[in-house]
């Protein structure tokens, strides 16, 4: 069978696996809707939370990335799993025995106060928001170089899939429906590197290719960082980014992990407090399958694609070159005329453009696997976008039936919330695929956004809300204002308003407006204690609250109550 | 019958222990091997790797998903002890 026909079967057949999942398993009750009824199994809801967590962005473009910045991508190693720590041990159990179904829904009862609970609505929306529009786009880009379908036709289809079954199967829906959509998404990215490691370094094992040495005997990694000090760019294994920066764009990357909507929101679903822990520790394992490969394809992809293009005859270049060179993907443009690919650090004299993407998306072609394994990596990256989308849709309309409706009117009967969340889900779909054909020209800047949001408004609210009885409703109200204030300010200052001065020097204290959520958050912090002390504590009855949610006995199912 | 008040502050001091020396350990892992000390580190190798840089691509990560499983055993083991258990 060719290529295109492989695409579709594949594609095809999880889509058809996806909505059958989510018939089987559609939402009758808010509880189930929002929570699916508090009912999931721990490695079930570790498996849904890896899907969820694991975007486009994760699956087609981060090996790419550390591709080309080698030592510097670490911060998105690092940040994108350590935040499992800080969400195991300090927020899921604790979240879990409080309750509810929503982070507003803590920050609002926590704090006693409609105010903070608008404010938390309000960045759950905005981070919700930015997070999904990427993912449309990602499926209408996976949609277009495998299928060979316009990408607005690529939205427009994963709109259809994604409104089918989470407006149809709420939480309970989108769960079973992510736990296919894992296994689908790490089969898809491991299969190639495994070959790949293996043609490369003889070891099947892509977390120890990478350690191994190649077929001169040198290791990869030290052929690597020959390789590119000859061409100008910075050593592999060095990185040029400054210590300061790398600290601070890992801190706002784990605390931003630990503060999204999304991700937390999943630890409501299992039915004890122990369940929340250990689910925790089942989504990192599922996690670090993937974010433990990536290094390794990262550094084979890289290796490969110097091996065959760096002064290689263009005449001769491999096939997989010549076809991503039609997606415009690899452009190839020779300056001196000499007949030879020239890939250098300098901009001016160098002859080779490579999207990131590239990276995981042509390695099947790059290790000569079979047409399927190129079918599987596009239902891989589809199941990737998809299962993130749907959790943030969900975020969207819990949020705006429970956290809006229902708290201005309380007496609504579930009947109708549940009529409001679906059409809540159904608009979000809309919007999100509107942004997903117009993509807004900064969806790239914006993913700084998701993460400073959260690290510098929900993190040091919730954290603080558990493990102080002393801060209080002025002090969180004023301590979200004012991270959530100055992470927005510098971010648009430096992305939007002046980006021609986006540099290090004129940075404060060199920290990138990638990293600025850790001073946000630090901020958020120390206004929050200010303020608490200056004001009367909290009521009793929130003291003995929180002396309840520290404790795991008597949890029960998360309910209304 | 009631839980007295003194036996779960108890409880939550152990708790509060155990965080800060996982905490610790995680900071360690990530933040030191991985970015402060990566330089020093980078002297000493393990098969191809350098050390430093295994820490921060490689290292951390298993390290994270060993605490998070730490503290599951440790936080079970103390409910059980403290009979806060769920039912």
């Amino acid at each position: 069978m060719d290529l295109l026909t492989w695409t579709y079967l594949l594609v095809g057949l999880s889509f058809a696996l996806y909505i059958g999942i989510a018939i089987y398993f559609r939402a009758g009750s808010t509880s189930e809707f929002y929570v699916a009824g508090g009912g999931v199994s721990p490695l079930a809801n570790g498996l849904a939370t890896a899907a969820d967590w694991m975007s486009a962005a994760s699956f087609m473009s981060m090996a790419g990335i550390i591709s080309f910045s080698g030592y510097d991508g670490s911060v998105y190693l690092m940040g994108w799993t350590g935040g499992y720590v800080l969400l195991a041990l300090l927020l899921a159990p604790y979240l879990r025995k409080f309750g509810k179904f929503t982070v507003p829904d803590f920050v609002g009862d926590r704090y006693y106060s409609n105010k903070a609970r608008v404010v938390a609505v309000v960045c759950a929306l905005f981070i919700s928001f930015t997070y999904v529009a990427g993912q449309m786009r990602g499926v209408g880009i996976v949609f277009s170089r495998y299928l060979e379908l316009p990408i607005e036709w690529g939205v427009v289809i994963g709109m259809a899939i994604v409104f089918f079954y989470a407006v149809l199967g709420g939480m309970k829906g989108i769960t079973y429906t992510q736990v296919a959509q894992y296994c689908v998404l790490i089969f898809a990215y491991l299969v190639p590197a495994i070959f790949i490691s293996m043609q490369l370094t003889g070891n099947p094992i892509p977390q120890l290719g990478i350690g191994s040495a190649v077929a001169d005997g040198v290791p990869l990694l030290d052929k690597l960082d020959g390789l590119l000090s000859e061409l100008g760019f910075a050593a592999y294994t060095s990185g040029t980014k400054s210590t300061t920066d790398l600290f601070m764009i890992t801190l706002a990357l784990m605390v931003g992990t630990a503060g999204l909507p999304h991700v937390i929101v999943r630890f409501f679903t299992v039915p004890k407090v122990k369940d929340a822990r250990l689910s925790a520790g089942y989504a990192l394992v599922f996690i670090a399958i993937l974010y433990t490969t990536a290094p390794a394809v990262a550094a084979f992809g890289i290796y490969n694609t110097l091996q065959s293009t760096s002064n290689q005859p263009i005449a001769s270049l491999p096939p997989w070159v010549q076809n991503w060179e039609q997606t415009k993907l690899i452009q190839i443009e020779d300056k001196n005329g000499d007949g030879k690919v020239q890939y250098l650090a300098d901009p001016v004299s160098n002859e080779l453009r490579i999207d990131k993407d590239i990276m995981v998306l042509a390695s099947p072609e790059i290790a000569n696997l079979p047409n399927w394994v190129v079918g599987l990596v596009a239902a891989g990256a589809m199941a990737a976008a998809l299962s993130t989308a749907a959790g943030l849709l969900l975020v969207i309309s819990t949020s705006i039936s429970r956290d809006l409706f229902k708290t201005f009117r309380p007496d609504m009967s579930e009947k109708k919330e549940l009529r409001i969340a679906r059409l809540a889900a159904a608009g979000a779909v809309l919007l999100a695929g509107y942004f997903g054909i117009n993509p807004p020209g900064f969806v790239a800047e914006v993913v700084a956004f998701a993460f400073g949001l959260a690290a510098s408004s929900f993190f040091p609210v919730i954290l603080l809300g558990i493990f102080s009885t002393r801060v209080n409703r002025e002090g969180a109200t004023a301590g979200m204002l004012t991270g959530l204030l100055f992470t927005v300010s510098y971010i648009t200052y430096f992305k939007f308003v002046s980006p021609e001065l986006n540099s290090a020097e004129h940075w404060w204290w060199g920290i990138s407006p990638e990293g600025i959520g850790s001073l946000g958050m630090a901020l958020n912090f120390l206004v929050c204690f200010v303020v608490s002390w200056m004001t009367p504590p909290p009521p009793s009855e929130v003291q003995q609250l929180i002396q309840d949610i520290r404790i795991p006995k008597g949890a029960g199912k998360a309910s209304d109550h | 019958m009631p839980p007295s008040s003194s036996h779960m502050k108890q409880y939550w001091k152990k708790n509060l222990q155990t965080l800060v020396i996982l905490l610790s350990i995680w900071f360690m892992v990530s933040f030191g091997c991985g970015i402060l000390w990566v330089e020093e580190l980078n002297a000493y190798r393990v098969g191809g790797f350098k050390l430093g840089f295994w820490f921060a691509q490689q290292g951390s990560i298993y390290s994270f998903v060993a605490l998070i499983f730490v503290y599951v055993v440790r936080m079970n083991w103390l409910d059980q002890k403290f009979n806060v258990n769920e039912d």
